[in-house]
């Protein structure tokens, strides 16, 4: 399959590629996917609370080359912004910035999937 | 060195330079119709067909009688299968498979099944090994034909083929084999090993696309076949249709070639496949051998690398063409049927990569290729939550994953 030069260019040169500190009560941690489904992804961000932004993200994924790039990318994308303005991030964004064919929609729904579950883990956490 | 490095050879091979010379004249020169019987340009090539034939055959240990050219391997195991069944219907409707046989044996038994036959498919154990005695067990009164490969085209473990044989000529059952990765790498010889129909296509040893055959068995026992293409009634009726003279000149040429160099380059490509194993042994740790040990094709390493999904090795290895397993390979998004059948793991069935090894390959290849392939397992696994996971102490399987 061809990939397109957004998705070469993520593999090549992925962004943010890293682990956070988990037990940083400003983080949030997302884990999706299934190893036997071919593809999981671990989304981290870390939240200034005091203003509710994003101020670093990192990302490590198990999957093709497509949703490497979709985590790579999400990763740019988060940061710098509110959180609720995260949560809006849709998948099909994803595909349209990377030109994603049809077999790799899932990679994005992944991706969008990961940002919210690490926005979900970090609700939970600073308000426990 | 020239890149990309083709590194798929259980895909296809390219035609021997020496091949491609002997097929030249049959494409302009001598053209003519094998089955034209009243003139010259027919006599001419129906005696360079027939020549061809005896090699084949006795490259193989048969007569070129028992030679039917068909269009590839596909081709021969379904005629094969679906001419055994129709022609022995009457004495049976049970046939005798495995479950990682290729698809061109697969889907015809699963046709037949549709129609009213029964298919056994053996187990196979977690090398690709099928248990003589569960074979033996499984044949019964109305067993028509034993389906079991020489070589497996995926993970390259060897079917013991003249234990096989033995089994079936004292139950009085055919036995056919899907020989297409065994012709030219190993030896074969239909009659010592008891074989009655053989499937074999050229473009696996360094001959052209589109021409192959089967071996058809003429006595001790005569095996029948209803065809399954009906026109002309060329082949003894057996498969209609103008015969591929250059096809079969190159067929020809490209297996007495093959087997001619086969020990030597069965010596050599072993080495080759120990050399890259060894190499990506001392550099990476969670690497696992899909197929047996060694009891497999000389020419295939089949490996897993853990916690690296085999579609995002192979763009990080580009300039080495070579094959995974990995369901995001494939058109259906289902990872390797063969090595789910050897009770392989999806996530591991997903971390595969084949690499077949040739005529052509040398040694600064495969080194180059070693390098390569260790410095992208590394790359990917600092990237990847999982290796990260296992080196944390983490047991994936107690992990509670999302599905999607």
């Amino acid at each position: 399959m061809a990939y397109s030069e957004k998705v070469i260019d993520h593999y090549n040169d992925p962004r943010n590629v890293g682990s956070l500190d988990k037990k940083d009560e400003n983080t949030g941690t997302g884990l999706v996917g299934a190893p036997e489904c071919g593809d999981v992804m671990k989304l981290q961000i870390q939240v200034n609370p005091d203003t509710n932004e994003i101020v670093d993200a990192k990302f490590k994924t198990f999957g093709c080359g497509s949703a490497i790039a979709s985590s790579s990318l999400a990763t740019e994308w988060v940061k710098g912004k509110s959180i609720d303005e995260a949560m809006s991030i849709k998948n099909t964004e994803i595909v349209e910035e990377l030109s994603l064919p049809p077999v790799k929609i899932h990679c994005s729904v992944l991706a969008e999937d990961a940002i919210k579950a690490a926005i979900s883990d970090y609700r939970k956490r600073s308000e426990g | 060195m020239k890149l990309p490095i083709y590194l798929d050879y259980n895909a296809t091979t390219p035609v021997d330079p020496k091949v491609v010379e002997a097929m030249m004249p049959y494409f302009t020169e001598s053209f003519g119709n094998a089955a034209s019987r009243n003139h010259s340009f027919g006599w001419e090539v129906e005696k360079v067909v027939d020549d061809a034939r005896e090699l084949i055959g006795n490259l193989i240990g048969a007569g070129g009688k028992e030679i039917v050219f068909t269009s590839g391997a596909t081709e021969s195991d379904n005629l094969a299968i679906l001419g055994v069944a129709e022609f022995y219907k009457k004495k049976g409707t049970h046939i005798i498979s495995s479950p990682i046989e290729h698809k061109a044996v697969i889907d015809p038994c699963n046709a037949l099944e549709q129609k009213g036959y029964e298919i056994t498919f053996l187990d196979v154990d977690k090398h690709g090994c099928i248990d003589l005695k569960q074979l033996e067990d499984s044949i019964r009164e109305d067993t028509i034909l034993v389906s079991l490969m020489a070589g497996n085209n995926e993970i390259g473990t060897l079917n013991p083929i003249r234990e096989i044989g033995q089994i079936t000529r004292n139950k009085g059952v055919l036995f056919h084999t899907d020989a297409t990765q065994g012709v030219g790498k190993i030896p074969i010889d239909v009659e010592e090993m008891n074989i009655d129909l053989l499937s074999m296509t050229a473009h696996k040893f360094y001959g052209p696309k589109g021409i192959g055959a089967l071996y058809v068995r003429r006595k001790k026992p005569r095996v029948r076949l209803s065809p399954i293409m009906f026109g002309g009634g060329h082949e003894r009726g057996m498969r209609s249709g103008t015969l591929n003279v250059p096809g079969i000149v190159g067929f020809a040429k490209a297996l007495e070639l093959s087997v001619e160099e086969m020990a030597s380059e069965a010596e050599r490509l072993t080495g080759l496949r120990q050399r890259l194993s060894d190499r990506l042994n001392s550099e990476l740790d969670y690497i696992f051998l899909n197929g047996h040990p060694t009891d497999r094709l000389p020419n295939n390493l089949n490996l897993s690398f853990g916690y690296v999904e085999g579609e995002s090795l192979m763009m990080g290895v580009n300039e080495l063409a070579v094959s995974s397993g990995s369901a995001c390979t494939s058109a259906s998004l289902e990872p390797s049927y063969v090595l789910r059948a050897l009770g392989v793991g999806d996530d591991l069935a997903h971390s595969s990569i084949r690499v077949g090894m040739g005529r052509f390959t040398t040694v600064e290849e495969i080194d180059y290729a070693a390098e390569k392939m260790i410095a992208a397992v590394k790359r990917l696994r600092e990237m990847s939550p999982l290796y990260e996971m296992v080196k944390d102490g983490v047991d994936l399987s107690t992990v509670q994953w999302t599905s999607h």
